[in-house]
């Protein structure tokens, strides 16, 4: 079966660093994707190639069987491909309701009623309905992370991205966004995550990648990659572990 | 007996502290406002005679100085969004111009800008009509009201297209990218989130701007504009009281220019939201 994102030998420098150095990689639909490394090695940077948020030097992407090769394609990717930002992004003059009706309305012509209830409907799903009124400020940063999932959502996405979607949460609202997370993974979301929350991992990832200096060094199942004897993937294990 | 002062959020990060909204929702710099226009309603009736009579004579003045503040300013909003816009454009000759015209504009000083407009932008117009052989153009001559305006649009356009820039590039970088994310396009981006927020982060440099405008418009006196500022010479020239005439004229332009800003704070408090 043809790969929903197809990435071959992706390249990109960042003046004279070179972060992405020939990169290849499939995910299936349905196939949920956690990607760890160490901070530096290029692995926000390949997830934001894939909806070309992060504009690349060298190789190709297909998503969805459209390659991201002109302005037009892009834009037609990204409707269909959802993001998760470490600081939500939320647009900050907006509520909550605004929030996920802006791109429905301007971008899939939804007209206010219908885009109102599909915001609604996710509000529900992710836990707060209530807060619809609200803007981004008055909310912890779980809610916010929960919104900003919402908002994606309501594109209706094929494949979802998260770049390390719970680093900039406390700890303890990190888990009503695994959650959410968790329950999507198994509706089939097609999911590609940069994280190091080891559980969600374990629990959802039908496959792991580590990522370093630019290059994959090592992917296989969460049970297999978590016991890896490879030395660099150990190593980098323990201390995301703090074993 | 634990009637501790309730410490409650009071829709910002500062506590509740009981009365202080009463007291913070009149803005007290009304009172300044007031006691201006009491003083100016004052010497009118106290001293009619020549009070009174300024204030007559120089009425169309202000209607003048009002036209050319108001006009301009909504101008300068336009031409402003546009330069700030071309600053920020990756475009290199849209840039190019947009930065070409900020620079070459904050070099001259306003009143020979107007004077430019006003005695040599005729002149240029009439020999290209004359060269192009267009009697129209070449029999062109300026509406001083018109060269004025222009003249205040072109100066303060550069001014505000660089407050634009600043207050675009002051939203975060996640804004536009979880607008493009969403796939929205460039334009629809700024449109629906970029310049809502950015509006209101330049809301205090623009209303700053549109009292020092009202200020700068009496510079148009010097170029054949009966605004507030060329009425009072001429009242002047004829009854040779100079402490009543500038006195009245001072008092005129502060009532104008405190009322701007009572207005400009008001509306930056309506718009206020935080990040």
């Amino acid at each position: 079966m043809e790969p929903i994102i197809h990435i071959e030998n992706i390249h990109k420098h960042f003046g004279k660093v070179h972060a992405l150095r020939g990169v290849d990689l499939d995910v299936r639909k349905g196939e949920v994707v956690v990607i760890i490394g160490p901070s530096g090695s290029g692995k926000s940077t390949l997830l934001r190639c894939i909806n070309r948020i992060e504009e690349y030097d060298a190789g190709r992407i297909v998503v969805d069987g459209i390659p991201l090769d002109n302005a037009k394609n892009i834009n037609t990717v990204r409707r269909e491909v959802g993001m998760v930002f470490q600081s939500f992004n939320l647009f900050a003059h907006l509520t909550v309701m605004q929030n996920l009706t802006l791109a429905q309305r301007v971008v899939r012509k939804r007209p206010k009623d219908e885009s109102e209830k599909v915001a609604l409907n996710l509000l529900t799903k992710v836990g707060i309905p209530d807060k619809a009124q609200t803007y981004p400020i008055q909310l912890s940063g779980g809610q916010q992370q929960r919104v900003a999932i919402a908002r994606a959502l309501a594109m209706n996405p094929k494949v979802m991205l998260f770049d390390e979607p719970t680093s900039a949460l406390d700890p303890e609202m990190i888990k009503e966004v695994l959650d959410v997370m968790l329950a999507l993974a198994k509706e089939g979301m097609t999911m590609v995550v940069v994280s190091h929350e080891m559980g969600f991992a374990r629990a959802a990832a039908n496959r792991m990648i580590l990522l370093d200096e630019g290059l994959i060094i090592e992917e296989a199942a969460p049970d297999k990659f978590l016991a890896s004897s490879n030395e660099r993937t150990s190593l980098f294990l323990s201390k995301v572990l703090h074993m | 007996m634990d009637e501790q002062p309730k410490l409650k959020p009071s829709g910002s990060k500062l506590a509740y502290l009981p009365g202080a909204e009463t007291v913070a929702r009149v803005d007290p710099w009304w009172g300044l406002v007031v006691l201006v226009i009491g003083l100016t309603v004052i010497l009118v009736t106290v001293r009619a005679d020549p009070f009174w009579d300024i204030l007559k004579f120089v009425r169309d003045g202000i209607a003048v100085t009002a036209l050319i503040t108001v006009s301009s300013f909504a101008l300068t909003l336009v031409v402003g969004l546009i330069g700030g816009l071309g600053r920020l454009a990756r475009n290199p000759f849209l840039h190019g111009i947009a930065t070409l015209y900020v620079e070459v504009v904050r070099g001259i000083p306003l009143l020979v800008q107007l004077i430019w407009w006003y005695f040599a932008f005729p002149t240029v117009v009439q020999q290209i009509g004359e060269w192009l052989n267009i009697s129209v153009i070449a029999n062109y001559h300026a509406n001083p009201i018109f060269t004025a305006i222009m003249g205040i649009t072109v100066c303060y356009g550069a001014y505000m297209s660089e407050i634009y820039r600043a207050g675009i590039q002051s939203i975060p970088k996640g804004q536009i990218e979880a607008a493009r994310s969403l796939g929205m396009t460039h334009f629809q981006s700024m449109r629906h989130v970029i310049i809502p927020q950015a509006v209101r982060v330049v809301l205090p440099p623009v209303g700053n701007e549109l009292i020092a405008l009202l200020k700068d418009s009496c510079l148009v006196s010097v170029v054949a504009v009966a605004d507030l500022t060329r009425r009072g010479r001429e009242f002047m020239a004829v009854h040779f009281n100079p402490i009543e005439v500038w006195t009245m004229v001072a008092l005129l332009y502060l009532v104008m220019t405190l009322l701007l800003a009572r207005v400009v704070a008001w509306i930056e408090k309506k718009s206020h939201f935080e990040r």
